[in-house]
């Protein structure tokens, strides 16, 4: 083309930054994914930074981890908070369910990873199994999830007895479980957290089963097969990975900390 | 008919060390987890505590990052695009806890 003076030299340094290669060795949509889940990082990071500045603002529970009890005077110790499983109700089983469900996003991680090798390999029937044991996992988490919820709400049977002022004079009164004004665990602000944090990831869990569920949908109808690749289970991939790697933060700072 | 339009695809046989390599890690991954819990129960409440919980955190996050979202084997200016950015959250943490503990000072 003698009517084109930028005429790119194929092989040359100059094609590098003009669209002939990626420079990043990463597809346009990969990366983007990435710069996304960067940027969705960041907003993760917002809410878990500010749950550690209000949390280190209040007074820690100091006494023996038996002698513990619900109060608003210091923010409560999460074994004592998180202790129930589904059907067996009145055991202590401090942390058991949420280790439950981390062991859960794990391996839906896994079988996500295993679908992601299967499409290099261009096997559809192995990215259809894998695909349909990560839909799993994800939805057993959420309904673990929707029941941890429900059970926080719902509060222990005893309930919490609190002090506190309306109208100007202390009344004594007792409440069960938490909402976003009161909360019979601790401080209200750990409730908030907890609804926003866990809420928020939830909710990434959600749009990642959807997410899922479409690829798994054209790996069947065989749109990628036809495209000659598996990328976009490369790409949703990321994100599954991301949810769960976020997981992991917040079941050290709301659980295990 | 013959199905003439669809293409003719390979399938290659599984990649039996990268799978190996892939469960190796998610097993890593779960015994992390089982620690954290052993740590949960048997170590008192306190800093040291939480930094030991804040390091396998980290750990577990290198691991799903570098293996599962395959950040160690891209190019070099990929993966510190992405986590130099991340300073900013270390900045963010340190600054923000080390308020809330001298708010906590304040009212305490």
């Amino acid at each position: 083309m003698s009517n084109s003076p930028t005429a790119v030299v194929s092989g040359s340094e100059q094609d590098l930054w003009n669209g002939g290669v990626s420079p990043l060795n990463a597809s346009y949509g990969k990366l983007m994914m990435w710069f996304f889940l960067l940027s969705d990082a960041f907003t993760f990071s917002g809410l878990l930074v500010t749950y550690g500045l209000v949390r280190s603002a209040h007074k820690a529970y100091a006494g023996a981890v038996d002698a513990f009890s619900f109060s608003h005077a210091y923010w409560p110790i999460p074994e004592k908070v998180f202790d129930s499983v589904p059907f067996l109700h009145g055991v202590t089983l401090p942390l058991v369910f949420v280790g439950i469900m981390t062991f859960v996003l794990i391996m839906s991680s896994v079988t996500m990873v295993l679908a992601v090798e299967a499409g290099h390999r261009m096997d559809r029937q192995a990215v259809e199994k894998w695909m349909l044991w990560t839909i799993l996992g994800g939805i057993t988490f959420l309904s673990c999830q929707a029941w941890e919820w429900m059970h926080f709400i719902t509060g222990t049977d005893n309930g919490t007895v609190i002090k506190e002022i309306v109208g100007g004079e202390w009344i004594t009164k007792t409440i069960y479980g938490a909402n976003l004004h009161e909360n019979q665990y601790g401080p209200p602000d750990f409730a908030d957290f907890f609804f926003f944090i866990t809420g928020f990831h939830g909710f990434h869990v959600f749009s990642g089963v959807l997410l899922n569920f479409l690829i798994y949908y054209r790996t069947v109808t065989g749109r990628y097969e036809r495209r000659g690749h598996y990328e976009m289970v490369e790409k949703v991939g990321l994100y599954w990975h991301f949810v769960d790697l976020v997981w992991v933060f917040v079941f050290t700072f709301f659980y295990l900390v | 008919m013959e199905h003439s339009h669809e293409p003719q695809v390979t399938v290659l046989p599984p990649n039996k060390e990268k799978i190996k390599k892939l469960w190796t890690v998610a097993g890593i991954l779960g015994v992390l987890t089982i620690i954290e819990f052993i740590i949960a129960f048997s170590v008192p409440h306190g800093s040291f505590k939480t930094f030991v919980f804040v390091v396998m955190t980290i750990m577990k996050a290198g691991y799903i990052v570098g293996e599962f979202m395959h950040l160690k084997y891209e190019v070099k200016v990929l993966f510190w695009s992405i986590l130099i950015p991340m300073i900013f959250v270390v900045w963010m943490l340190v600054a923000f806890v080390y308020e809330g503990m001298k708010i906590s000072d304040v009212h305490f």
